[in-house]
C-alpha cells in the first residue's frame, strides 16, 4: 500500500512523515517520529496508555489513523514539561509515589492534564470517572488520585 | 504513616523521590517495545484458532515468497531431544505435533515492517485435525476426559489416576478425623475460582539478535534476565553464556514475566534472517490467549471448630489446572491455605491437572489467593454459625514464633498477632453500616523468597556509589536499595545510583519475584557496602599508619577509634575515593549468595461493600489492608504494594475471569471484555504497615509484594454474605451470580 505524506505539529514542532494508511497515530508517533513515550497496552482503546491530544481533544492514539493527524496539532507526554521544568502533575506523581512500573503513567498524565484544563477543581469522584479509561494495574489508583488532586490544588493556587 | 518515625535510621523509612521517577513521568523510560536497531526486522506470530488440534500440514511457501519477508519458522526450526521443563518451554513457545490451546503459536515470520510481517502470517496455510478438548478442571480430571499428553504424569501420581493428573501430593499431621470428632461444628464446602491474568499493561516485547556463530543479544521486558537467558538458550540449544540479555524497564509483571513465551522466536527468526535484529511485540489478545494466566481451581475444604472458635481439624483437597503443561501452583495453595493457624490435625491433598489452556505462570502469591478464598470463606461461615467474632477466632488460632506451620516448617519471628491486633484497633471497624452493606474480614499468607542473588557495588572517584543489581525494578526497588546502601555507607540517598544490569555484568540472579528484590538484592547490597567500608577503613589506616582494626566508619567517613580516637581528623568517603588510584586501586564490594533469613508475611484485610439487591452489583465502599512488612524501607512504595495487591484481588473477586466458549476459544481476549478494575470502581485503599522486623535482614525487611492479593477474594465473599445473606462459593462474584445467589436464598 503506498504511503501518504503527513504534515503535523507535534508538541509545537512541525513534523512530516510517511504513513501507511493502515498505521495508527500511535504507530507513527512511536515508529516514525521516535516518540515512544506514548505506550500501546491494548490497541483497542481500552487502556489509555496511548493517550494524546489531537487539536486539544483527548484521544487514544491507537484509535486514530496516522493520516488523520495531517494538519492537526498533536500533544504527547514528551511535550508536557516546559524544558527542564516539570508540569505540576509530573512533579506530584513523583512526590506521591503515584507510579510503580510507570507504563501507564504517560497516558494518565496526558489525560489528567486535559482534565485539569477542563475542570480546575475536580472532586475525587470526577477524577476517578475521568481516568476510568486509563488502566493502572500496579497502584490501585489511590496515589494517582491523590497526586492529581494535589496538582490541581497547586495549579489553582498559581492561577489565583 | 506512623511507622515512618524510626529514630535509629537517617534514611530507612523515609520517602524520597524514586531515582527513576523523572524518566517515567516524561516518557523517556525505555520499555520492551521502545527500542529499535539498524537493520531491524519485525516479527509476527501465527496462532492456533483451536483449543486442541493435530497439525497435519503447514505450508509457508506463499509467506516466504512475499517481498520483504526474511525468515519464516515453524517447530521444524527448533532442536529436538529436549526433556522435562525445557521441552515444556519449547513446546509452549511453538506447537509441535499438536496445538494444545487457543492461541498456541504455530509459525512465525520476520519481515521488513510490522504490517508486512502480519500480511505474511496470513499467507501461511495450516491444515488442522480438530481434536476433542477440555477446559474446566473438574471435567479435565474425569477418567474419560480428552488426554492432553500421554506420559506427562510424574512419579508422584499413583497408578490408576485419571490421565490428566500429572502431579499428586498429600501431606499433613495429626489425625483429622479425631480433630473433627472433637469439634462442636464441622463444615465442608466446595469452592471454585476461574483463571485470571496478571494484566500488566505492557504486553511482552523483545528484540533479539542471533548470529550463525551462536552468539546473541536480547533486549526484553522481563522480571528476570537470567531466567530469559537460561530458558531461551535451552529451547534453542545454545550455550547459556553466549546470549547476553538486557532487561528493559518493565511495565508490570506480577509473576507473569518470570518465564518465556515468544522470546526464543525472535532469536530463531534472527538467526534464519542472517543475524539481523528482530523485534517482536505481543498484542493484548496474544497476551491474554498465549501468555501465562494463573490456574483455575476446584477446592474442597472441611474444618472442625469448637464453640469458642478453636480449630480442631482441617482438611483441604485442591484440584488445579495450569494449562496444557504441569505446573499449577496447587502445592503452594495448599502450603498457604492454613498457614495462619495453629493446627494439630491437618491434611492436604492436591492434584495438578492438564487442560487445553495456556501454560500458567506465576501470579502474585501463586496459589495462595485461591486457597485463602476456600479456607477463609469457610472459617467465616463457621464463625457466623457459632456466633464467634472472626477477628477473635483468628487471634485465638493465630500462629506465633516457634509454632510449626500447617505445611511443616517452624516459624521464626512473624507478625500475625500484631497484624490482627492492628486490624482490630483500626477505626474502619467501628464505622456503622447501612442496609445492603456488609463487612468482611480475611487473613492471608505468603512465604517470601530468597533466590540466587548477585550484587556489585563500586565507589566512584567523587565518593558517590553505584550499585549493580540483577533484579528489575517493578515497583520502586531502586529506591529501597539506594536507601539501604546510603544508610550503610553513611552518605546521602542521592549519592547512590542503583543500576539494573544485563546478564554480562553479574553472576546469576533469580528474577524480581517472590517479593525478594528489596529483601535479597537489598541484603546483598548492604553486605557489599560493608566490604567497601572495610576496604576504605584499611586505606585510611594505611595513611594514618595505624592498625585497620583501630578504624571505624561513622557517617560516611573513616575515623580513628579506641586508643587512636581523635588523633586524626575523620577521612571522608570523598577523600578516600579521590585518591583510590594511588592507594591500591578501585574500591568496590560484591556479594553472591542465596540469602538466608527469609521472613514470612501475614496480612489481614477488611472490606465494606454494598450490594444492589436488584442487580447483584457489588460496590466497594471502603477497604483496609493491614500487613507486616518487617520494616518499610520506603513506606510509600510499601503502601503501593498493599494497595495494588488489594486492587488486583478485588478484580479477581468481583469481575475477572477467563471465559471460554463451547469451542474452547477464549472469548474475552481484550481489555474491554477482560475488565480489570478501573479508577471509578475503587475507593481509596487504607493501609497500615505493621513492622515486626525480620531478624534475617540487616534492616528487618520481609518482602511486601504478594501477601496483599490473598485476602481480598474471601474478604469480599464474607462481606457479601453479611450484606445479602447469600454465600458465594464461586468466583468471580459478578452481578448475575450474586443476584442468582440472593434469589436462591429467597431474598
Amino acid at each position: 500500500m503506498s504511503k501518504v505524506h503527513v504534515t503535523t505539529s507535534v508538541n509545537g514542532d512541525e513534523v512530516e512523515f510517511l504513513a501507511d494508511p493502515r498505521e495508527t497515530l500511535l504507530d507513527c508517533l512511536r515508529d516514525h517520529i521516535g516518540l515512544t513515550g506514548s505506550k500501546e497496552g491494548c490497541g483497542t482503546g481500552d487502556c489509555g496508555a496511548c493517550s494524546v491530544t489531537l487539536d486539544g481533544t483527548l484521544v487514544c492514539s491507537c484509535l486514530v489513523l496516522g493520516v488523520e493527524a495531517d494538519g492537526k496539532r498533536v500533544e504527547t507526554i514528551e511535550g508536557m514539561a516546559d524544558g527542564a521544568e516539570l508540569h505540576p502533575l509530573q512533579r506530584k506523581f513523583i512526590e506521591h509515589a503515584a507510579l510503580q512500573c510507570g507504563f501507564c503513567t504517560p497516558g494518565i498524565l496526558v489525560a489528567a492534564k486535559k482534565l485539569l484544563e477542563t475542570n480546575p477543581n475536580p472532586t475525587e469522584e470526577e477524577i476517578r470517572y475521568w481516568l476510568a479509561g486509563n488502566l493502572c494495574r500496579c497502584t490501585g489508583y489511590d496515589k494517582i488520585i491523590r497526586a492529581v488532586m494535589d496538582a490541581a490544588a497547586e495549579l489553582r493556587q498559581e492561577a489565583a | 504513616m506512623a511507622k515512618d518515625e524510626f529514630k535509629e535510621f537517617k534514611l530507612v523509612g523515609t520517602r524520597p523521590d524514586r531515582p527513576d521517577g523523572l524518566d517515567k513521568v516524561t516518557g523517556r523510560a525505555r520499555y520492551g517495545a521502545d527500542i529499535s536497531a539498524p537493520g531491524m526486522l519485525w516479527a509476527a506470530v501465527l496462532r492456533s484458532p483451536h483449543a486442541h488440534a493435530r497439525i497435519v500440514r503447514i505450508d509457508t511457501s506463499k509467506a516466504e515468497a512475499l517481498t520483504g519477508v526474511k525468515a519464516v519458522i515453524t517447530r521444524a526450526d527448533f532442536p529436538t531431544g529436549l526433556t522435562g521443563e525445557d521441552w515444556n518451554l519449547q513446546e509452549n513457545t511453538m506447537a509441535g505435533e499438536r496445538a494444545l490451546y487457543d492461541g498456541h503459536a504455530v509459525a512465525a515470520v520476520a519481515a521488513t515492517s510490522k504490517l508486512r510481517a502480519e500480511e505474511a502470517v496470513r499467507l501461511i496455510e495450516v491444515e488442522y485435525e480438530v481434536l476433542p478438548h477440555v477446559i474446566d478442571v473438574d471435567d479435565a480430571i474425569k477418567p474419560d476426559a480428552p488426554v492432553i499428553r500421554e506420559g506427562a504424569a510424574d512419579a508422584t501420581v499413583p497408578e490408576g489416576m485419571p490421565p490428566n493428573v500429572v502431579r499428586y501430593m498429600e501431606f499433613g499431621r495429626g489425625d483429622v478425623e479425631a480433630g473433627f470428632a472433637e469439634a462442636d461444628l464441622v463444615m465442608e464446602k466446595t469452592y471454585k475460582t476461574e483463571a485470571t491474568h496478571q494484566g500488566y499493561i505492557e504486553p511482552h516485547a523483545c528484540m533479539g539478535q542471533l548470529g550463525a556463530d551462536g552468539k546473541g543479544e536480547m533486549w526484553v521486558c522481563t522480571q528476570g534476565q537470567w531466567f530469559i537467558r537460561k530458558m531461551c538458550t535451552a529451547v534453542l540449544g545454545l550455550e547459556t553464556s553466549q546470549l547476553r540479555v538486557t532487561p528493559s524497564e518493565i511495565g508490570g509483571g506480577f509473576g507473569g514475566k518470570t518465564t518465556i513465551f515468544m522470546e526464543p522466536l525472535s532469536l530463531a527468526l534472527s538467526k534464519k534472517a542472517g543475524g539481523k535484529p528482530v523485534k517482536l511485540v505481543m498484542s493484548r489478545s496474544d497476551v491474554l490467549r498465549a501468555t501465562g494466566p494463573t490456574a483455575s481451581a476446584s477446592m474442597d475444604v472441611k474444618i472442625g471448630m469448637k464453640k469458642d472458635g478453636t480449630i480442631t481439624g482441617a482438611r483441604a483437597e485442591f484440584r488445579m489446572q495450569g494449562g496444557a503443561f504441569p505446573g499449577s501452583p496447587v502445592d503452594m495453595a495448599l502450603y498457604c491455605c492454613f498457614a495462619p493457624y495453629k493446627l494439630k490435625n491437618v491434611e492436604h491433598v492436591g492434584y495438578d491437572v492438564l487442560a487445553n489452556r495456556p501454560k500458567c505462570a506465576a501470579y502474585r502469591a501463586p496459589g495462595s489467593p485461591m486457597g485463602a478464598f476456600a479456607v477463609e470463606s469457610l472459617l467465616d461461615e463457621m464463625c457466623r454459625e457459632l456466633g464467634v467474632d472472626p477477628l477473635d477466632m483468628r487471634l485465638k488460632n493465630a500462629v506465633r514464633e516457634g509454632d510449626t506451620a500447617s505445611y511443616g516448617p517452624k516459624y521464626g519471628s512473624i507478625g500475625l498477632v500484631e497484624t490482627l491486633e492492628a486490624t482490630k484497633a483500626h477505626p474502619n471497624l467501628s464505622i456503622p453500616l447501612g442496609p445492603n452493606q456488609g463487612r468482611g474480614i480475611a487473613a492471608g499468607y505468603w512465604f517470601n523468597h530468597n533466590g540466587e542473588t548477585s550484587v556489585s557495588l563500586a565507589i566512584s572517584e567523587d565518593g558517590t556509589a553505584q550499585v549493580s543489581v540483577g533484579t528489575p525494578d517493578i515497583g520502586g526497588s531502586r529506591a529501597s536499595i539506594a536507601l539501604m546502601t546510603a544508610e550503610t555507607l553513611g552518605i546521602p540517598y542521592e549519592d547512590v545510583r542503583v543500576n539494573v544490569v544485563e546478564t554480562g555484568a553479574l553472576g546469576v540472579n533469580e528474577p524480581t519475584h517472590g517479593s525478594r528484590a528489596t529483601f535479597a538484592s537489598g541484603k546483598a547490597a548492604v553486605v557489599a557496602a560493608g566490604h567497601a567500608i572495610t576496604e576504605m577503613c584499611r586505606r585510611a589506616a594505611n595513611e594514618w599508619g595505624i592498625d585497620p582494626e583501630a578504624v571505624e566508619w561513622v557517617d560516611g567517613a573513616a575515623q580513628p577509634a579506641g586508643d587512636n580516637a581523635g588523633k586524626f581528623p575523620p577521612m571522608t568517603i570523598a577523600e578516600i575515593a579521590g585518591k583510590m588510584g594511588s592507594t591500591g586501586g578501585p574500591i568496590s564490594g560484591h556479594h553472591e549468595s542465596v540469602p538466608d533469613g527469609v521472613g514470612a508475611s501475614f496480612g489481614c484485610h477488611v472490606v465494606d461493600v454494598e450490594v444492589d439487591p436488584e442487580t447483584g452489583r457489588t460496590t466497594i465502599l471502603r477497604y483496609l489492608v493491614v500487613q507486616d512488612a518487617g520494616r518499610a524501607i520506603h513506606p510509600a512504595y510499601v503502601e503501593g504494594q498493599y494497595q495494588g495487591g488489594a486492587a488486583q484481588g478485588i478484580g479477581w473477586a468481583l469481575n475477572e475471569a477467563y471465559i471460554y466458549g463451547e469451542d474452547g476459544r477464549l472469548q474475552n481476549s481484550v481489555f474491554l471484555d477482560y475488565r480489570v478494575p478501573v479508577a471509578s470502581d475503587l475507593p481509596m485503599i487504607d493501609t497500615v504497615i505493621v513492622e515486626v522486623p525480620n531478624p534475617g535482614h540487616p534492616y528487618g525487611v520481609r518482602g511486601v509484594g504478594e501477601t496483599g492479593i490473598t485476602p481480598p477474594l474471601p474478604a469480599i465473599a464474607n462481606a457479601i454474605q453479611e450484606a445479602t445473606g447469600a454465600r458465594l462459593c464461586e468466583l468471580p462474584m459478578s452481578p448475575p451470580k450474586v443476584l442468582a445467589a440472593i434469589k436462591a436464598k429467597g431474598g
